[in-house]
């Protein structure tokens, strides 16, 4: 264990940081809510796969194949022990989008019926949300949403009344649009009482901030591997056992199945039932180290490092704001992540990001994914910056002279 | 890529030429680039086969609006069929050098709609026989 943990002792630890751009600058990485960098170490893990002991799993006898099934299932043990959870009731999937998909199609068509209603909210990326009008499409389920203020900040004012005859509450634990922590330790228990299940859109939230399944006490939290410095192409999804036991399998195929004849199939046990085909092995062994190395700097560590960030940023860039700059989101380092959206006076936000990178600064820019939110609150697009372990002031001081110079191009 | 914002593109991009929309337009077309969502609506009033007035409108970068500008400004008085053929050197010429691959589908939005208003009008003729 490192004692002392600074983010240029981590930023050392990826090499694409050490890397200077195309017009020799530094990399200077603030799109992390889009994909993390990799550490070394995940790097190293995914080619010491390769090269020494890539082979299927589950079915080889022989020493590489045995080798391969055993960092696989460590793998999910690690995850599973990661969030506080039994290893049976994590599922391997591609990202969180599949995972939401998963439970939309396998607990929802079996569970959610005619006169249903499934709440969500304003703040959803699409993932958490077309999943669910596919969902009540197919049944005849209402959609409701809890609304969101202009800050971003979720109103639980009539929270009850929406939660009435709710089936379904499926929310994100962090938007990616504005960085706006849904307080889950207030909605889960409004949600519980009503009866309905709650599925947790993670992508945003293991990131970021400690997460314990069994503390939140949600039902499914469904996460990608590549926001948390892991390879893309692994996801997670959490289930609650009883809930993953009783629901039918999404996808069929290998290793899904337990007995297989021609006219009936008995299906494997949890967590295999939902896992068809061969899996993405190296992903997920991968997806191990960067939790790994998450749970050495300490989950507790990057939530406060971010916190300081946003502090840091709201600060440093206020001065900008009398020239032009709109910061959007709750502006409260208590109430957010490290994602800040904003827009600086006529320049459009692709101009702007356009801008920033002839610096080296990657921010994204568009509508991030949530366009019913844009559309609610006016944006045609914005620019985001989103921090991570690696970033520090200094990253930030860039994106304000970054911002100074499109002004300079703008002739603002 | 900074280059690439001189004097006059932000010029177009500020004041933008023929911006607006026509009452009774001949033709027109309408497209959005998903990837950020900008947009880009053209109006045409053709006579005999010649574009005699053209607005656009849209919201969006400044890439895609003055190039969409500065199109209007090209187009007027061509024939459809000259419109229909344009291939994506007018932007080029139109705006310059510095234009990064992913930014193109900006610079090219304006065109594509202007020649899908142009080949949907040619489409809606009556056959010469």
């Amino acid at each position: 264990m490192i004692a002392v943990r600074t983010p240029q002792a981590i930023a050392a630890d990826f090499p694409i940081l050490r890397k200077p751009t195309s017009r020799g600058k530094r990399l200077i990485y603030l799109d992390s809510a889009a994909t993390s960098q990799k550490p070394q170490a995940v790097i190293d893990t995914l080619v010491t796969y390769y090269s020494e002991y890539n082979a299927n799993i589950h079915r080889g006898v022989y020493e590489i194949a045995e080798r391969a099934t055993e960092a696989f299932e460590a793998a999910r043990v690690t995850v599973a022990r990661f969030i506080n959870a039994d290893y049976r009731e994590v599922i391997w999937t591609r990202n969180a989008t599949e995972a939401i998909n998963l439970v939309g199609y396998s607990w929802g068509l079996q569970n959610v019926k005619a006169g249903d209603v499934i709440l969500t909210s304003q703040l959803e990326h699409h993932s958490n949300l077309v999943p669910w009008q596919l969902l009540a499409e197919k049944t005849g389920a209402t959609l409701r949403f809890i609304p969101a203020d202009d800050r971003g900040v979720l109103q639980l004012d009539n929270l009850d009344r929406l939660l009435d005859g709710a089936k379904l509450l499926a929310i994100s634990h962090v938007s990616n649009t504005l960085g706006t922590i849904t307080p889950l330790d207030r909605v889960v228990p409004a949600a519980r009482a009503a009866g309905a299940t709650i599925l947790v859109d993670g992508a945003q939230g293991i990131p970021h901030l400690p997460v314990d399944v069994k503390e939140l006490d949600v039902d499914f939290y469904a996460f990608s591997g590549h926001k948390m410095l892991g390879p893309t192409g692994i996801g997670v999804l959490y289930g609650k056992r009883a809930l993953l036991e009783a629901m039918p399998p999404f996808l069929a195929g290998g290793d899904m199945i337990r007995k297989v004849e021609y006219e009936h199939t008995t299906f494997n046990d949890l967590p295999w039932k939902f896992e068809a085909g061969t899996s993405n092995i190296a992903d997920a062994i991968g997806l191990a180290t960067a939790v790994d190395y998450l749970t050495e700097i300490g989950m507790d560590w990057v939530r406060a490092h971010e916190r300081e960030l946003l502090g840091y940023a709201l600060e440093r860039l206020a001065p900008l704001e009398s020239r032009g700059l709109a910061l959007y989101g709750p502006k409260d380092p208590a109430l957010a992540s490290g994602v800040l959206s904003f827009n600086f006076a006529d320049v459009h936000a692709h101009d702007l990001a356009s801008i920033l990178d002839t610096e080296g600064i990657c921010v994204r820019a568009g509508h991030h994914c949530t366009m019913p939110l844009m559309e609610k609150m006016g944006w045609p697009a914005t620019a985001r910056a989103s921090f991570y372990i690696y970033n520090s002031n200094a990253d930030i001081d860039a994106l304000a002279e970054g911002i100074e110079k499109a002004a300079r191009v703008f002739k603002l | 890529m900074d280059d690439f914002y001189r004097d006059f593109i932000l010029d177009h991009y500020r004041n933008p030429r023929n911006f607006g929309k026509l009452e009774a337009p001949s033709a027109s077309a309408e497209d959005l680039n998903p990837l950020c969502g900008d947009t880009i609506r053209m109006d045409f009033d053709v006579h005999n086969g010649v574009v005699r007035d053209v607005r656009f409108s849209g919201k969006g970068c400044a890439i895609s609006q003055a190039s969409a500008s500065m199109l209007t400004e090209t187009i007027k008085g061509m024939r459809l069929e000259e419109v229909a053929k344009l291939s994506k050197d007018v932007v080029l010429e139109n705006v310059g050098i510095g234009i990064s691959p992913t930014r193109m589908k900006c610079a090219t939005l304006g065109l594509r709609v202007a020649k899908s208003a142009a080949i949907g009008e040619i489409a809606g003729w009556p056959d010469e026989e």
